[in-house]
């Protein structure tokens, strides 16, 4: 395992663009993290502190920082596309076939990088925000400090199944760009499909039965917290209420997706002739 | 006789198109094999499924006589397909280093195997500033890494000038001569009938011949004759079951044995016979002459 992860590590590494695109996937989101937690003063005449706003409080700093730091996957999801579109390109995906690399352990060492990445990305978030949170946060107590951590599994868990999608359709279409457009056009597809179940059938069912497609399921692993940010202002408000927590449900429905994707790339690369 | 290859009845379709049809045959350890054939022949169909990036349709092919698996057995296989495939953002060292990582080399082999190749000086070179030439050459040390039992080359001079070829030419004889079996697929007949002992002769995905390549064609060789007396020289030759096919050409007769007979024997004869020979040859057929014969036989 560590020899096949040490082999995509050292094609990534050595190339200037996927060294610069990992880079700005795991600082900016850092980045802009530290930054947001800085009293930044507007020439004196006011002053903006988000931690005043009270986001930076634990719990619900973890759920806060994983959805933002999940928008920069896009970042990653590039590189993940260019290292199988380059292997097609340079052919060097048959060379690596023809010097002893079998088809399995080829799509395993990609997947061994995605989950490295992945597990990178979450500590560096983790560690983030800890440090923010103890230093705004008006509680820390162990037991509130640890109550949510759920957010950063589920974040985990949602940049696999989305880079295992980006690896499949790397695998599919060869081509780095193409791969890309075709992320784009599942999740009009979805869409589509959401919108043709809620026609035929209700808006309940389609909704119900959206929560299974891949990119929605994905989505719905960390919930947006502005509705949560606003029910911390306005408690009394009933309508603002709403499930935010993460389910076991939709992280064992990404897993499956995750799955999926995998043994469909190995399956794609096994019967093609190269 | 260690076998190093085995391919029993492999075909492979590509829809309608059949471009390897039921082929066998064996490579033994220490021969110099040679893959000859025509463009789209199935050369380097047959090569792409025994190095495991082509799918078989039927037939199976083992390696090391099945004791190891298919991925395992191509670590000790140097091969190289066409064009030379690499990282073009990485050097020469550390395209090396990666197909040491995925072989299971010892890195040391770097630095020796590119002398060997020639390019010692511009191992911190990226391969994207490299010449066709030394991509070549890279290919070739990059085969050459894991000291492999056999050695695959797929037209391994196409596209290279003079030089190149040379070069390349040069380095496979000096790897025939360490005792490194060598399978060489090829279109061009004297490269072949240099380097190879053993040859398999492939036309539209069928074997036609494999075996030695000194018995490629069951000919004992051919005689140029010219002589005053022509006639009596032709009647004579036809009227001797012992010769073949003439052909006159010139004033040059050539005379195909049919059986095995030297020029001093032959020479003997005409005398007896009264005919006086101004001209006499007794050559064999080049290679390029029974590869024609061949595969316009089909």
């Amino acid at each position: 395992m560590l020899r096949l992860l040490n082999l995509e590590l050292q094609k990534l590494l050595l190339s200037r663009t996927s060294k610069v695109l990992i880079f700005v996937s795991f600082i900016l989101p850092f980045t802009v993290l530290i930054l947001s937690s800085i009293k930044i003063n507007f020439f004196g005449f006011f002053t903006l502190e988000l931690g005043e706003l009270g986001i930076f409080n634990f719990p619900i700093i973890w759920h806060i920082t994983t959805f933002f730091a999940s928008q920069f996957k896009f970042f990653f999801a590039i590189v993940v596309v260019s290292m199988i579109g380059n292997e097609y390109s340079n052919k060097t995906l048959k060379q690596n076939l023809i010097d002893g690399l079998s088809k399995k352990e080829f799509i395993l060492s990609k997947f061994y990088t995605i989950v490295f990445f992945s597990l990178i990305a979450t500590l560096l978030i983790a560690v983030a925000s800890f440090f923010i949170g103890m230093y705004y946060s008006s509680y820390t107590e162990a037991s509130i400090i640890f109550r949510e951590t759920s957010f950063l599994l589920a974040y985990f868990t949602k940049l696999i199944g989305f880079f295992s999608l980006c690896l499949f359709f790397g695998m599919l279409v060869k081509r780095s760009a193409f791969a890309l457009a075709f992320l784009f056009i599942l999740y009009i597809v979805e869409w589509i499909i959401f919108g043709l179940i809620s026609w035929q059938a209700n808006m309940d069912i389609a909704g119900k039965i959206q929560d299974f497609f891949p990119l929605k399921s994905m989505y719905n692993l960390i919930d947006q917290p502005f509705q949560r940010v606003m029910m911390t202002k306005f408690p009394e408000k009933g309508e603002l209420m709403y499930d935010y927590a993460v389910h076991g449900g939709e992280i064992a429905i990404v897993l499956c997706w995750t799955a999926i994707f995998i043994f469909l790339s190995y399956k794609l690369l096994e019967k093609r002739d190269l | 006789m260690e076998p190093i290859l085995t391919i029993n009845n492999l075909t492979k379709k590509f829809g309608f198109l059949t471009a390897v049809n039921d082929l066998s045959f064996n490579i033994n350890k220490g021969d110099v094999y040679g893959i000859l054939g025509p463009n789209g022949s199935g050369k380097s169909t047959t090569l792409g499924i025994v190095l495991s990036v082509v799918n078989k349709t039927s037939g199976d092919f083992k390696w090391f006589d099945g004791k190891v698996s298919a991925h395992d057995a191509l670590k000790k296989v140097g091969a190289i397909i066409e064009r030379p495939n690499f990282y073009p953002y990485m050097t020469a060292a550390q395209n090396l280093k990666l197909v040491c990582k995925i072989k299971g080399v010892d890195y040391s082999k770097i630095d020796e195997k590119l002398e060997v190749v020639n390019l010692l000086d511009r191992k911190d070179h990226k391969f994207s500033t490299f010449s066709l030439g030394m991509k070549q050459r890279l290919a070739i040390a990059s085969a050459l890494l894991n000291d492999p039992e056999i050695l695959i080359l797929d037209e391994p001079t196409n596209g290279l000038d003079p030089q190149g070829i040379h070069q390349i030419r040069q380095i496979m004889k000096d790897i025939a001569s360490q005792g490194t079996t060598i399978l060489l697929a090829s279109h061009l007949l004297d490269e072949v009938e240099k380097v190879c002992s053993h040859v398999v002769v492939l036309r539209k995905g069928v074997k036609l011949y494999s075996g030695r390549v000194d018995e490629m064609i069951s000919s004992h060789g051919f005689f140029e004759l010219k002589c005053e007396n022509e006639e009596e020289l032709i009647a004579y030759l036809e009227s001797n079951p012992d010769f073949g096919t003439l052909k006159i050409e010139n004033q040059l007769i050539t005379a195909f044995l049919n059986e095995p007979m030297d020029a001093i024997t032959f020479n003997k004869l005409m005398f007896e016979k009264g005919i006086v020979l101004s001209h006499l040859v007794k050559r064999k057929q080049s290679l390029e002459e029974q590869f024609l014969q061949l595969t316009d036989k089909l």
